[in-house]
């Protein structure tokens, strides 16, 4: 279904799409550090290729922003400010050891399975039709990081210890990814965007579970109280690496 | 005289390969969904395979350029996302010529894709067994797998199934 969106569910739109294609195009970055450097080859590959569809998935939020804005999306990714990102900070944080790297994007892809089935309920068409493309490739990431957050949990002290280290240290930064600001209120009444907070629970429950499965478990740490537009010490260095090559000739074409 | 035509536009679009996959046609591959012609304007409908697919930009490309020659003045090329590609398109014919390429696809899987990717990986593209198993379902592109025949011992690759 097509609706048209007033000045308004625009604006709150054109805000909401900016942080989850910020949050997939930070979490791809990190990512690709692994590349050169995973493990073992399978998973140099497999990172390296989850890393892309995210990048991917980015790309497509950005451009339906564009469809609402107007903005270049090459623009808002090489040329931003630090401060003007709106990702959380769970996928900003360096990738660490390789569990705290595996913990977060099943994390991330655990929330993805949530929030794009809600996603295709959306009345703004372009939403709904992009989550239906983009799930079908998440399957496949939710698949192979689950496996390893059980292969891991299950494996050794130590990689069982890594891994708990890693949930202890991530899940505290659960909250921030279901933070609105209050125009998205609209958006859910016109169902053109589900409501956060029930997805987060849903969320919740199905980390829980899978942890249990893989003896490991959830801490008891408070979720931080961060807003969108707060980021980390590392962020800075992160954005200075990822626009460096643009910045160096601004106007070049590639 | 201009040769814009409907035909002759299919016809020019056979002829583009997904650079990636040079043995099938960007039509034969399910990425044309459509051609609308009105006077010395086209526009064209195409969709990408998976959404990071780095050929997918050369393909809108050379479509574009393909247009010109044809003679269109004005080009008009959409991304549409819905229905979201999937092996399930690929012809019998295209699905033959991608096992002679070395590549294996998918049965059809009518939209059950947790069956699909479970039931493991298609023939092998070598010796035609089904006694196959995936070991990576990620490969040197996002739309490939790695897979292994089991009776050949042959590594092959595999379209995933989507």
């Amino acid at each position: 279904m097509t609706r048209t969106l007033d000045a308004e569910l625009k604006t709150a739109m054109a805000a909401r799409l900016l942080h989850m294609a910020d949050d997939e195009l930070i979490l791809a970055h990190r990512d690709s550090e692994w590349t050169g450097h995973a493990p073992i080859l399978e998973e140099d590959i497999a990172f390296a290729n989850i890393a892309q569809d995210e990048m991917g998935h980015g790309l497509i939020w950005y451009e339906i922003r564009q469809s609402l804005t107007g903005e270049d999306p090459d623009r808002l990714v090489f040329f931003r400010k630090p401060a003007e990102f709106r990702n959380v900070q769970l996928v900003e944080l360096p990738k660490g050891d390789w569990a705290f790297s595996m913990v977060r994007q099943w994390m991330f892809d655990t929330w993805e399975s949530v929030h794009l089935e809600a996603l295709e309920h959306s009345q703004f068409a372009p939403v709904a039709d992009a989550a239906r493309k983009i799930r079908r490739e998440e399957t496949y990431h939710l698949r192979h990081t689950r496996a390893w957050v059980r292969r891991l949990g299950l494996g050794t002290e130590e990689s069982n210890r890594r891994m708990q280290a890693a949930v202890n240290e991530l899940w505290p930064y659960r909250a921030q990814i279901a933070i609105v600001a209050n125009e998205y209120e609209r958006l859910v009444e016109e169902r053109l965007m589900p409501d956060l907070d029930r997805l987060a629970t849903v969320w919740g429950e199905g980390v829980q579970s899978e942890l249990t499965n893989s003896n490991l478990a959830l801490p008891e740490s408070a979720p931080l109280r961060l807003t969108r537009d707060q980021h980390s010490r590392y962020f800075p260095a992160l954005i200075e690496e990822l626009q460096q090559v643009a910045r160096l000739e601004a106007e070049a074409r590639w | 005289m201009s040769r814009l035509n409907e035909s002759a536009v299919w016809e020019a679009l056979e002829e583009i390969r997904d650079p990636e996959i040079p043995v099938l046609s960007i039509v034969e591959l399910g990425v044309v969904r459509s051609v609308e012609l009105e006077g010395d304007k086209a526009s064209v409908e195409l969709t990408p395979t998976f959404s990071a697919c780095p050929a997918y930009q050369v393909m809108v490309s050379s479509v574009e350029a393909k247009l010109r020659d044809l003679g269109a003045r004005q080009v008009e090329i959409r991304t549409i996302l819905s229905p979201p590609w999937t092996t399930d398109w690929l012809s019998d014919e295209a699905r033959e010529k991608l096992r002679r390429f070395g590549l294996a696809v998918p049965l059809r899987h009518h939209g059950e894709l947790e069956t699909a990717i479970e039931s493991g990986a298609a023939a092998c593209p070598h010796c035609g067994s089904f006694n196959t198993r995936q070991t990576n379902s990620f490969g040197c592109t996002p739309c490939r797998a790695i897979a292994f025949c089991s009776d050949c011992r042959q590594p092959f690759e595999q379209l995933k199934p989507v």
